[in-house]
């Protein structure tokens, strides 16, 4: 069952382990290839654009853009009531690497492609889950 | 240059009953689908010498797995020289096109090819637990989306349609003209679900699930199996039918295996297995007759129709506007049965079955007017994909 807050928590694994922890520290970290210096995600032991080995997690900058989005209206988990945004964030430090993530502190009806976010931690348990919000000037 | 040389051919189809809450075992439903395409062929149980299924023993929850190959092999006894299912592979008919090598490099004659499902009734039943939480946590390839609330496949696809939506201007209004289609079809094929008239304001006024894909785009799940027969094409001769050809088949790759690191999120691994598919044969795709493309969610669809090259990249709204097109009636008439989305979510194997109802003109009611001879069958979608091309013969 997810936990009290009612979320579903990731099996952290020994790949994704920074990845789920970085934002106990205020970082998003995110797999990086020590050769050609591309971005990797979901993290994976080798990079796939030059074969190196030599990969391993990174600060990234925790800023991006709105790739795509959905707003989700059906109930799936108690954590989540509908409506909701997921949406795909392209890093700002190399935008083909995105991650899957949750938009918070909008409003549903104004997210767009291409809108600035930032990262923003939502800590439960042993992981920080890395949302996005928009980037407020 | 055609599929395996041209060595593999389909003798035979069976399909289980099919509905909602049926409250039959999947094993139940593959062994009568199995039992009617053997007879269907003109074949027996002793000719069979391999299986292939689909996605076979994978811990999965919701009736998704209803049979494995050993479950069929066990209740009818069979001798068999070659078996494969596996849930890592191109779209659902991934071990199906195994099939047509495994028979064509001569490792079989006749292999029972079968999907299974009993969603409905497993559903119903209270074993639908994924979603709801008995997992721990989020691992394998839900660890990147659970904790975000991504949990449906609508969730994302509908990302994917969003964008595209934003490239292209494709409507929702657009994109119910297909479902619509579907619908109307289904009316006319007393196996389906779901067989009302459907109309735009049903369309656009049903609940939302995922924005922008609402109820009517996510298919229903349900009850049934379906079964293919594939032979070796010397051992073809002299059985019910004239066989269909596996004239080219598409299963390939171009990318990580995921749902957002497509370098171009407005394609899909669909586009990979179809680029593939016509680099193997002279066919194009004006000589495709009709289609059954998949419609898990009626986006997939659209991303088939270009993919296959029935529309440029782009332009599939102003495809699907031109409705008469893809009618019974039309020149490219697609899902004749009422798709996934009307017809039941036979998860994949319900289009090659349609397709292969289509070319020997068992379609009663809903069989395409004008003469068929070239099918096109677009299975998966998103990640993973694979496609094939059918020709009659005789
Ligand atoms: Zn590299």
């Amino acid at each position: 069952m997810s936990n009290q807050s009612g979320r579903m928590l990731p099996e952290v694994t020994a790949e994704s382990r920074d990845f789920w922890t970085g934002g106990f520290e205020d970082e998003l970290r995110i797999y990086r290839c020590r050769a050609c210096r591309g971005w990797i995600h979901p993290p994976v032991g080798a990079c796939w654009r030059c074969h190196s080995r030599d990969v391993g997690p990174e600060v990234a900058s925790g800023t991006g853009k709105v790739a795509a989005y959905t707003v989700n209206h059906h109930q799936w988990f108690p954590a989540f009531p509908p409506p909701y945004v997921i949406a795909a964030v392209e890093l700002d430090d190399q935008p083909d690497v995105r991650l899957t993530t949750c938009l918070v502190e909008c409003d549903v009806d104004a997210v767009e492609v291409g809108m600035a976010v930032e990262v923003v931690f939502d800590k439960q348990d042993d992981v920080a889950l890395p949302f996005f919000r928009p980037v407020t000037k | 240059m055609t599929f395996v040389d041209d060595r593999a051919v389909i003798t035979g189809i069976g399909q289980s009953q099919i509905g909602r809450r049926i409250g039959r075992t999947g094993i139940d439903l593959a062994l009568e689908a199995s039992e009617r395409a053997v007879e269907h062929a003109g074949l027996s149980f002793d000719d069979i010498d391999g299986v292939a299924s689909y996605p076979g023993p994978v811990n999965a929850e919701g009736g998704f797995v209803g049979a494995t190959t050993h479950d069929v092999r066990d209740a009818f006894g069979l001798k068999t020289r070659w078996h494969v299912s596996g849930v890592e592979t191109s779209g659902q008919i991934g071990t199906l096109l195994d099939a047509a090598a495994a028979v064509a490099s001569g490792r079989a004659t006749h292999v029972l090819c079968f999907r299974s499902v009993w969603e409905a009734t497993a559903q119903a039943s209270g074993r639908a637990a994924a979603l709801t939480g008995k997992m721990a946590r989020a691992s394998g390839h839900s660890e990147f989306r659970l904790p975000f609330g991504a949990a449906s496949p609508a969730n994302w696809i509908g990302m994917y349609a969003q964008r595209y939506m934003h490239e292209f201007g494709l409507t929702r209004e657009q994109i119910g003209k297909l479902v619509i289609n579907g619908r109307r079809n289904a009316g006319l094929n007393p196996n389906a679900i779901y067989r009302d008239p459907m109309t735009m304001d049903d369309y656009l006024g049903a609940r939302l699930i995922s924005w922008p894909l609402g109820l009517y785009d996510c298919d229903v799940p349900c009850d049934g199996a379906t079964a293919i027969i594939v032979s070796r094409r010397e051992a073809s001769t002299g059985l019910n039918n004239s066989p269909l050809a596996i004239e080219a088949a598409g299963a390939s790759l171009a990318e990580r295996h995921t749902w957002d690191q497509r370098a171009d999120l407005t394609t899909m691994a669909s586009h990979d297995a179809a680029d593939s598919m016509w680099e193997t044969t002279k066919l194009t795709p004006g000589d495709v007759d009709f289609a059954t493309l998949y419609d898990g969610f009626s986006y997939l669809t659209t991303q088939w129709i270009e993919a296959l090259g029935f529309c440029e990249h782009g332009k599939v709204g102003q495809f699907l506007d031109e409705e008469d097109r893809y009618r019974l009636d039309g020149e490219l008439p697609i899902n004749p049965h009422g798709g996934q989305l009307s017809a039941g979510r036979l998860h994949g194997y319900g289009f090659l079955h349609e397709a292969c109802v289509q070319l020997w003109r068992e379609g009663g009611d809903r069989q395409i007017a004008k003469d068929v001879e070239i099918a096109a069958v677009g299975i998966g979608g998103g990640p993973e994909a694979g496609c094939m091309l059918l020709r009659r013969e005789g």
